[in-house]
């Protein structure tokens, strides 16, 4: 049976003494009737495409074909050379990988959905920051992947994982929850512990809305997966630290549904809210499409 | 619970910008071709809600188009599927819709060629997921990630008995089995879906029954 909660699947790692990804592979060879070896390859799939990805976003700093976006990851690797960033060097490489992944998506080029497109870059922006500085073996980061899906399914399940049904604390929200329990359980961390970065992260991301200019998935998507991916190593860092939301993480889950459908239409990926309403938002769509859409 | 596989979130591999509407798109016009069985001289596409506000930033309908055409969601043909839809000779129609549906990303597919016509509604639930809703006028619930067979009869449960007699036989195991009405009188829609691809004896053996009156085998979509 898939777990239907966090608490779930907590209580789970617990009693049979395993990690996260071992409880969603185990759960994925029993649902699907894979073996393990096929369903460990499938993963492995996914995380060349996503290493090819940052690899691609971080040498062709070409703009998207709307001319919104790309650029950034290069700019931002630059700066990481070239001066003292404030927030830490690791936590800036996470961010421009990010940006690399999400900027290549833009281009349409090949990514891989973690949970979607728009915040693609979250998951393997983390996944390839952190893994090289904790000396992360292959295994290690393929099993990154499965502890953020295990994630992902109790938010899909629960809640939504898309901008149009529930805003962008679904989309980037989503991502950043899966990214930071699975840093925790990267460096070691306990279930609880990725749990608690979950909590902490999603009730940072909530309320955040879905306006995306032109109803492209560049503004401000780009800069929201670099966001989101900075949330996520502050949360994996907290929850690291000992410390717990006052909320269970389920019910911040519920409280991320309801304040999703409680979202007007028009700040659920319409274009038609928030930023895309702005006059530059709306500035931006003419010269693009030559008129606003109907 | 909608979400069952870890790849339902890690995935799919894709095309940018979207995945509910881009590479949801393609799937739904992938599942529209297959339920259709071939390429149509004709698609005509009515998109609604989110769709029908964002389509061209996301390319719904470069990516609709694509899947009618029979591309996965990481074809890089993807980008070009209006030129490739114009060389195979399939006649495009794009139109959206002011009504508000019951799902924000909807997409009604219409596909006909001189023989038939049939109309594929799909909803794109985000990361890929996708699930057709509506089948001619018959509401449904087939998420196309099994194989499956659509059977349309008239409402007698000694065909039911029949169809599963001849499953059994070749050893296909039902997953789920779902009936869907219209109205009074009209023929009744079953969608069994199989652990198995169904073979083309089954396929035949099912045709040649009384009161069966159409079988439609349903390619699942990776």
């Amino acid at each position: 049976m898939v777990f239907r909660t966090i608490a779930e699947l907590v209580e789970r790692c617990q009693t049979e003494n395993k990690t996260i990804s071992e409880v969603m592979i185990v759960t994925e060879i029993k649902e699907s009737g894979k073996s393990r070896e096929e369903v460990w390859k499938l993963m492995e799939k996914n995380l060349v495409i996503m290493e090819e990805a940052v690899q691609r976003g971080l040498a062709d700093a070409d703009r998207s074909r709307s001319g919104l976006t790309g650029g950034d990851a290069v700019l931002l690797q630059r700066y990481r050379k070239n001066k003292q960033p404030l927030s830490g060097d690791l936590l800036l490489d996470a961010v421009s990988k990010s940006v690399a992944t999400n900027e290549v998506n833009a281009k349409m080029g090949v990514i891989c959905a973690s949970p979607t497109a728009g915040a693609c870059g979250i998951v393997p922006g983390t996944l390839f920051a952190v893994a090289p500085k904790r000396q992360a073996t292959r295994e290690q980061m393929i099993r990154y992947l499965f502890t953020a899906g295990a994630i992902g399914l109790v938010i899909a399940n629960n809640a939504f994982i898309s901008g149009a049904a529930g805003g962008c604390q679904a989309e980037v929200g989503s991502a950043t929850a899966m990214a930071a329990a699975a840093m925790v359980e990267m460096v070691g961390g306990t279930a609880e512990q990725s749990a608690q970065a979950v909590a902490i992260s999603l009730k940072n991301m909530l309320g955040l809305v879905c306006d995306p200019v032109a109803g492209l998935v560049e503004v401000p998507c780009v800069k929201r997966n670099a966001m989101g991916a900075a949330i996520a190593m502050t949360a994996a860092d907290m929850a690291l630290a000992g410390i717990k939301s006052a909320i269970p993480v389920d019910e911040v889950i519920d409280a991320m549904y309801r304040v999703g459908t409680a979202m007007p239409s028009t700040l659920r990926e319409t274009a038609l809210g928030g930023l895309a309403a702005t006059p530059t938002g709306k500035e931006l769509e003419r010269r693009i499409f030559g008129s606003p859409e109907e | 619970m909608k979400y069952r596989s870890v790849f339902d979130i890690i995935g799919p591999i894709m095309i940018g910008p979207s995945s509910s509407h881009t590479a949801g798109a393609v799937r739904i016009g992938l599942l529209g071709r297959n339920l259709f069985g071939r390429l149509p001289k004709k698609a005509d596409i009515l998109l609604f809600g989110s769709f029908a506000k964002t389509y061209k930033g996301h390319g719904t309908d470069i990516a609709i188009i694509g899947g009618i055409l029979g591309f996965s969601t990481d074809d890089k043909r993807l980008t070009e599927s209006y030129e490739i839809a114009k060389q195979a000779g399939v006649e495009i129609v794009i139109r959206v819709s002011d009504e508000t549906p019951d799902h924000p990303n909807t997409a009604m597919i219409t596909l006909s060629d001189d023989k038939a016509q049939m109309s594929v509604q799909g909803i794109s639930h985000g990361g890929g997921k996708v699930e057709v809703s509506q089948i001619n006028d018959y509401p449904v619930q087939l998420s196309g990630e099994f194989p499956a067979i659509l059977i349309l009869h008239q409402e007698q449960s000694e065909v039911m008995t029949a169809v599963t007699q001849i499953l059994t036989e070749q050893k296909v195991k039902i997953k789920h089995l779902e009936m869907a009405n219209r109205e009074k009188n009209a023929p009744t829609l079953t969608i069994i879906e199989t652990d198995q691809p169904i073979q083309d004896k089954v396929l035949h053996k099912m045709e040649s029954l009384d009161s069966i009156e159409k079988v439609v085998r349903l390619e699942p979509i990776s």
